[in-house]
C-alpha cells in the first residue's frame, strides 16, 4: 500500500489531501478534503492529473512578434513539455485573432492550442 | 585616423575627460583611453556629489590650492556644459563641546585657504536653517558657498564637449602595458595600440598600475570603499544643506545632502580594501550608515531606498594630489590621489594638467596654437519634464519623439533617450542612457522603461536585444531568444 | 482646450471598465488615455490562465480577458481612445479637471473634465528597496520586467533562476521560465508563509519540483559585469538572518517578486488625501477621492489578488463618476472604516450613509490566521462577522454592509474590521 500527499487547488483554502493507494495504484481512500471537490480533485490527480497550459508562438508579418496561446482545455500534466516543445516549430502568419487554432492535438493528446490575444497584420 | 596622438589621456573620469576638454582648446591632438564601455565608471559615478569649499584642506596643499580653485570654477562651468548645479550651502555639525575647536579650526583654515562667507553658527542659528538636525548640536560651520553638482553628468558633458571639439575617445581600452620607444609612448590593450608623445595618467584608483607600467612606483593608491544610499524624491527636504559631522581620518565622515536632481544621498560609510574591482556593498556598512546619519539627524529613519552603492576612492599614501610630471618620465604626467575634494577640484586640475603636458610637449619643441572654432560649451540637452507646455508643444510639433515618454518615474521621452545615445560620446548600454537622461534612475530603477529602453537601444545601435548591456562587457540583460 | 465629461487615465482592466460602465450609465463623452500602444495594461504580458473565473465564469488568459472590455471599448462611440499617450499632470480647479498629456501625434494636450478616474494600475518594488548587499549585476529583474521579455519580446534574461519573493507573478514567472527551458533552482521566500495563491504554489512550484524556501532571504549578490551567484540565508522571526544558514546558489538570473507598489504621482499630484498602508487614495463607496470628481480605481488604489475585483471595483467608480457628472451628489453624512486587530487595511474608507445598494468593504489580513473569525462592528453593535477557514495577506476578503444598517448609524461613526480569536 501507498500513501500519496497532495494540497487540493479546487478553491484557495488549499487543503492537504491523504489518498492511499493499493499496489494497482486503486485508490482505497481519500482523506483531509473539506467539500466534495476535493475527493475529485484527489481522484483525477492519481489518474491522470491535468493541468492547462500557456506559452506564445512566433508571428512573421504582424504588428507583434509573438502570440500567447493556450491548450482548449486542461491537459495531460506529463505532456507540459512536449507542448512546450512543439511551441517552438510553429511560425504563424499575421493576422491571428483569438481563438485561432494554432496547433491541432497538441504533443498528441487530443487537445488543441489555440491564440489567446489578437495581431494584426503590419500597417 | 592615425592610432599617433601628441596626448594620451588614461582614464575616462571627471579628471579625465575635463582634462580632454581643457586640451581641445589646442591642435593638439589629443585621445582619451576608457578602461569601461563609457566614461564616468569609476569613482566619479559613485562619490558624494559635493562641490567642497576647501576649508577642510591642508593649507598650502595641492588639495587646498585645487579645491578653492576647482569649486569657484564650478558653477560656470555647468552652465556652460549645462550640468545640474546648485549652491544649496553646507555644514559641518559639532555634536558636544568637545567638536567646537575643531570647527574653530576649520573655520580658521577655510579662511586661509581663501574660502569665502565662512561662519560659525550658534545651536539656534542651525535649529533654525536645518530643524531636522539634531538638538544635541552644539554649533555648526556654514558654508554658503558649498554646492551640489552631478558628477557622472559632467564627466559626460566634459567628453562630449571634449569630442565634439576634436578630441578621440576611445571606449573599453583597457591600457596593459606601456613602453617608450623612439620617443614615443606606446600604449597597449588587448588586441589594441595607440601611441602618443605625452601621457596623462588619470586612471583613478588605478593610477598607481598605470604610473608602474613606465617603471615609476613612487606612490600607492589605497582603494577606499565606501557605501551609499540613495533615496527617493519623497524624502526630499530632510534637510536643505549638506551636512557633514566633523571630519576623521578616514574622510570628511557620513553625510546627508539633497541632489540636483531632488533625492537625498546618504553616505559614505569608509573601508580600506584590497581590490580596485571590488565595487560590492556591505549588510554590515549599510547597517552603519543608519546609525551614523542619526548622529546628525536623529529622527530620522532611512526609508524610500532607491538604491544603494559603492564609490571607490583613490586614497593616496602621500595624502595629497599627485600633480606632476614622473620622475622616470617628464613626458608622463600623473594625476594620482585624487579623492575628495577631487570632485570640486576638477575644473582646475584639468586646467593645471593640460598646462603641464603642454608644457612638456614645448621642452620638446612643439608649440600648440589655440582653436579659432572651439567650442565651450555644448548643446543644451531637452528636458520635456523640465520645460514649460507652450515650449514642449513647439518641440514635439517640431520632433514627434519628444512626445512620446518612456520612462514613466522621471518623465523621460523617447526624444532625450535618442539625443544621448546620437551624442557624440553617446550611450551604448543601459546605464550610459539612465547616467545621461535619468530613464531608469527614479523609483522603478527601469522596471518599466529598462525593455523599452532596449529596445531602443538595439535598433539605433543596429545590434541585436541580446547584445545589449547594461554597463559593457558580460552585462549582457538577455541570454537568447525563447524561440 | 478640448473638454470632455470624463477622463480616464489608464487603458488597463480598471480603466475599461470605469469608462465602460460610465458609458452605461448615460455619459456620451469620455476619454480614455493609455500610455502604452494597446488597451489591456499589464494583463497583455499575464499570458497565463485563470483571470475572470468570478466575473466570466470561465478561467481566461490576461490577453483574452483584456480584449473582452477592449472590443466593447473601441466600439464604443462614447469612448474616444488615445494610445500611447502620456498624462503629466492632473489639477482640480474650481470644480474643473485639467489633465495635461503628451503624445507624438498631438503633442502636448490640455484637457478639461468634469470628473477624472484614476486608472494607473502599480509598479513592482525593485532591488534597490531591499537593499540586498553586494554587487550591481546584469541579470537581476523584477519578475514582471521578465515576463514581458518572455511573454512578448521572446527573450529570455537566464537560464539558471533564483527567485526572490512568492507572489504570484513570482510564482507564475517560475512555470514559465521552466517551460521555456530554463533551470529554477528555487523560490525564497522572507515570510513563513507565501504570498501567492496556493493553487499558483500547487501548479507552478510542486508540478517542477521547485523548491520554495520560507523564511529564507537572498542576503547578497555576486558577480561583477553578470549575476553569478546569490547568497540566501533563513531568517528568524523578525525577519533577520541567521549567521551559519547562508548557503550561495550560482545562478545567473534572480527574479523579484517582492511586492506592488501603487503607481500614484498623479493622484499626489492633485493633492488626493493619501491612505499609508494601501499606498492609495483614501476613497469612498463610489472611490471618490477627496478632491470632489476625481475617482480612483484598480491597483493604483490597492493591489488586488484577482483582476475580476479589479472589474468589479471599476465599475463602481465608472458610476460614481457618471453620476457625479450628472450632479447626482450624495447627501446624508459620511461614516469612516478602519482596519484594527490583523486587518492590514480595509476599502473604501469613507461611506456615505444613504446608500441605495450594499456595500462591500474589501480588507486584507497582516499574516495567516486559520479558523479564525472576522467582523464588522461600530462602537459595540456587530453588523457582520464570519468565521473563515483560513485567512492569507494574499487574498482580500470582503463584508457587504446593507443599506438600513448604514442608515441606522450616526454620522461620522466609525467601522471597524477586526479579526477576533
Amino acid at each position: 500500500m501507498a500513501v500519496k500527499e497532495m494540497i487540493c487547488v479546487a478553491c484557495p483554502l488549499g487543503c492537504g489531501l491523504r489518498v492511499e493507494l493499493d499496489d494497482m495504484n486503486n485508490i482505497l481512500s481519500i482523506t483531509g478534503n473539506t467539500c466534495k471537490r476535493g475527493e475529485a480533485y484527489a481522484r483525477t490527480e492519481i489518474t491522470n492529473p491535468m493541468r492547462s497550459f500557456t506559452s506564445t508562438v512566433r508571428v512573421n508579418g504582424g504588428n507583434a512578434p509573438f502570440v500567447s496561446v493556450k491548450s482548449k482545455t486542461a491537459m495531460p500534466k506529463d505532456l507540459l513539455f512536449a507542448a512546450a516543445e512543439a511551441t517552438r516549430g510553429v511560425i504563424l502568419q499575421a493576422p491571428v485573432a483569438i481563438g485561432d487554432c494554432v496547433i491541432a492535438d497538441v504533443a498528441g493528446c487530443g487537445v488543441d492550442l489555440v491564440a489567446t490575444n489578437r495581431v494584426g497584420s503590419k500597417n | 585616423m592615425s592610432d599617433c596622438y601628441d596626448i594620451a589621456i588614461v582614464g575616462g573620469g571627471v579628471v579625465g575627460t575635463l582634462t580632454a576638454r581643457a586640451l581641445s582648446r589646442t591642435n593638439l591632438s589629443v585621445v582619451l583611453l576608457e578602461r569601461c564601455n563609457d566614461v564616468a565608471m569609476g569613482t566619479t559615478k559613485a562619490n558624494s556629489a559635493i562641490v567642497h569649499t576647501g576649508f577642510d584642506a591642508k593649507p598650502g596643499s595641492m588639495k587646498a590650492k585645487m579645491n578653492v580653485a576647482g569649486s569657484k570654477m564650478m558653477r560656470t562651468l555647468c552652465e556652460t556644459l549645462h550640468v545640474p548645479f546648485k549652491n544649496n550651502g553646507s555644514l559641518v555639525v559639532g555634536f558636544s563641546e568637545d567638536e567646537r575647536p575643531e570647527l574653530e579650526a576649520l573655520l580658521v583654515r577655510g579662511q586661509n585657504n581663501g574660502v569665502e562667507g565662512l561662519r560659525l553658527l550658534s545651536a539656534e542659528e542651525l535649529q533654525q536653517m536645518e530643524p531636522m538636525v539634531s538638538k544635541t548640536a552644539v554649533g555648526a560651520l556654514y558654508a554658503p558657498t558649498g554646492s551640489i553638482v552631478s558628477p557622472f553628468e559632467l564627466a559626460i558633458a566634459a567628453a562630449e564637449n571634449a569630442v565634439r571639439n576634436g578630441v578621440t575617445l576611445l571606449r573599453n581600452f583597457e591600457v596593459e602595458a606601456i613602453t617608450w620607444q623612439e620617443d614615443m609612448f606606446a600604449l597597449c590593450a588587448p588586441n589594441r595600440q595607440i601611441t602618443a608623445r605625452t601621457v596623462v595618467n588619470a586612471a583613478g584608483v588605478h593610477a598607481d598600475d598605470i604610473a608602474r607600467m613606465i617603471g615609476d612606483d613612487s606612490f600607492h593608491i589605497q582603494p577606499r570603499r565606501g557605501e551609499y544610499v540613495l533615496l527617493d524624491s519623497s524624502q526630499n527636504g530632510v534637510v536643505s544643506n549638506t551636512i557633514f559631522q566633523c571630519p576623521s581620518k578616514m574622510g570628511k565622515g557620513v553625510l546627508i545632502a539633497p541632489t540636483v536632481h531632488g533625492n537625498v544621498l546618504i553616505g559614505p560609510s569608509a573601508e580600506d580594501i584590497e581590490d580596485k574591482y571590488d565595487l560590492s556593498t556591505t549588510s554590515a556598512g549599510l547597517r552603519n550608515i543608519q546609525t551614523i546619519v542619526n548622529r546628525s539627524v536623529p529622527a530620522y529613519v532611512i526609508r524610500d531606498i532607491i538604491t544603494s552603492f559603492t564609490g571607490l576612492r583613490a586614497h593616496c599614501d602621500k595624502d595629497d594630489f599627485i600633480l606632476r610630471a614622473s620622475e622616470v618620465n617628464p613626458q608622463f604626467i600623473h594625476a594620482a590621489g585624487i579623492e575628495s575634494p577631487g570632485l570640486s577640484a576638477a575644473p582646475a586640475i584639468a586646467e593645471y594638467l593640460a598646462e603641464l603636458a603642454i608644457g612638456a610637449l614645448a621642452a620638446r619643441g612643439i608649440q600648440p596654437t589655440e582653436k579659432a572654432d572651439w567650442l565651450a560649451g555644448r548643446t543644451e540637452p531637452v528636458r520635456i519634464k523640465e520645460m514649460s507646455p507652450e515650449a514642449l508643444r513647439t518641440l514635439v510639433r517640431k520632433n514627434p519623439a519628444y512626445g512620446r515618454v518612456v520612462c514613466r518615474c522621471e518623465t523621460v521621452s523617447e526624444g532625450e533617450i535618442l539625443d544621448a545615445i546620437h551624442a557624440p560620446a553617446g550611450a551604448l548600454d543601459l546605464d550610459g542612457v539612465k547616467r545621461r537622461v535619468r530613464a531608469g534612475m527614479g523609483r522603478c530603477q527601469g522596471g518599466f522603461c529598462g525593455t523599452k529602453v532596449l529596445a531602443i537601444l538595439a535598433e539605433e545601435l543596429k545590434i541585436p536585444y541580446e547584445a545589449v548591456t547594461k554597463c559593457g562587457g558580460a552585462s549582457q540583460i538577455l541570454i537568447g531568444k525563447t524561440k | 482646450m478640448s473638454n470632455y465629461d470624463i477622463i480616464v487615465i489608464g487603458g488597463g482592466p480598471a480603466g475599461m471598465a470605469a469608462a465602460l460602465e460610465a458609458e452605461k450609465h448615460g455619459v456620451k463623452n469620455i476619454l480614455l488615455l493609455e500610455r502604452a500602444e494597446t488597451l489591456g495594461g499589464i494583463l497583455e504580458q499575464c499570458i497565463h490562465t485563470g483571470f475572470g473565473l468570478h466575473f466570466f465564469g470561465e478561467e481566461l488568459s490576461g490577453p483574452e480577458y483584456a480584449d473582452r472590455f477592449a472590443v466593447q471599448t473601441e466600439a464604443s462611440c462614447a469612448i474616444t481612445v488615445k494610445t500611447d499617450t502620456m498624462v503629466l499632470d492632473v489639477q482640480a480647479q474650481d470644480g474643473t479637471h485639467i489633465v495635461t498629456a503628451v503624445n507624438k501625434e498631438d503633442g502636448l494636450l490640455a484637457l478639461t473634465a468634469a470628473a477624472v478616474v484614476l486608472a494607473m494600475g502599480c509598479r513592482e518594488r525593485p532591488r534597490g528597496a531591499l537593499n540586498i548587499a553586494g554587487t550591481r549585476p546584469a541579470g537581476i529583474l523584477s519578475a514582471g520586467t521578465a515576463q514581458k521579455y518572455v511573454n512578448l519580446d521572446g527573450y529570455m534574461p537566464g537560464k539558471e533562476v533564483v527567485i526572490l519573493g512568492s507572489g504570484d507573478i513570482g510564482l507564475i514567472m517560475a512555470r514559465r521560465m521552466t517551460l521555456e527551458g530554463a533551470k529554477v533552482k528555487m523560490v525564497c521566500e522572507l515570510m513563513p508563509y507565501s504570498s501567492g495563491l496556493t493553487r499558483n504554489i500547487v501548479q507552478c512550484l510542486d508540478d517542477f519540483d521547485i523548491p520554495l524556501k520560507l523564511s529564507c532571504t537572498v542576503i547578497e549578490i555576486h558577480g561583477a559585469e553578470h549575476l553569478e551567484a546569490v547568497t540566501i540565508a533563513k531568517v528568524d522571526e523578525n525577519r533577520r538572518p541567521i549567521a551559519g544558514t547562508e548557503e550561495t546558489i550560482p545562478c545567473d538570473s534572480l527574479l523579484l517578486s517582492v511586492g506592488l507598489i501603487p503607481e500614484n504621482e498623479l493622484t499626489r499630484a492633485c493633492g488626493a488625501a493619501m491612505d499609508r498602508v494601501t499606498s492609495g487614495a483614501v476613497v469612498n463607496e463610489s472611490r471618490e477621492t477627496s478632491i470632489p470628481g476625481v475617482f480612483a480605481c484598480g491597483n493604483v488604489l490597492h493591489v488586488h489578488d484577482l483582476v475580476d475585483y479589479v472589474t468589479l471595483e471599476s465599475q463602481l467608480a465608472g458610476a460614481g463618476a457618471a453620476d457625479y457628472v450628472q450632479g447626482k451628489r450624495a447627501t446624508g453624512g459620511e461614516v469612516t472604516t478602519q482596519g484594527i486587530n490583523g486587518v492590514r487595511y480595509v476599502v473604501p474608507q469613507r461611506v456615505g450613509r444613504a446608500q441605495s445598494e450594499a456595500v462591500k468593504l474589501y480588507f486584507r489580513v497582516g499574516q495567516v490566521y486559520k479558523n479564525a473569525c472576522v467582523r464588522v462592528r461600530c462602537g459595540d453593535t456587530i453588523l457582520a462577522q464570519k468565521k473563515r477557514p483560513r485567512l492569507a495577506p494574499g487574498e482580500m476578503e470582503d463584508f457587504l454592509i446593507k443599506p438600513d444598517q448604514l442608515a441606522s448609524l450616526p454620522h461620522d461613526a466609525v467601522l471597524t474590521v477586526e479579526v477576533v480569536a
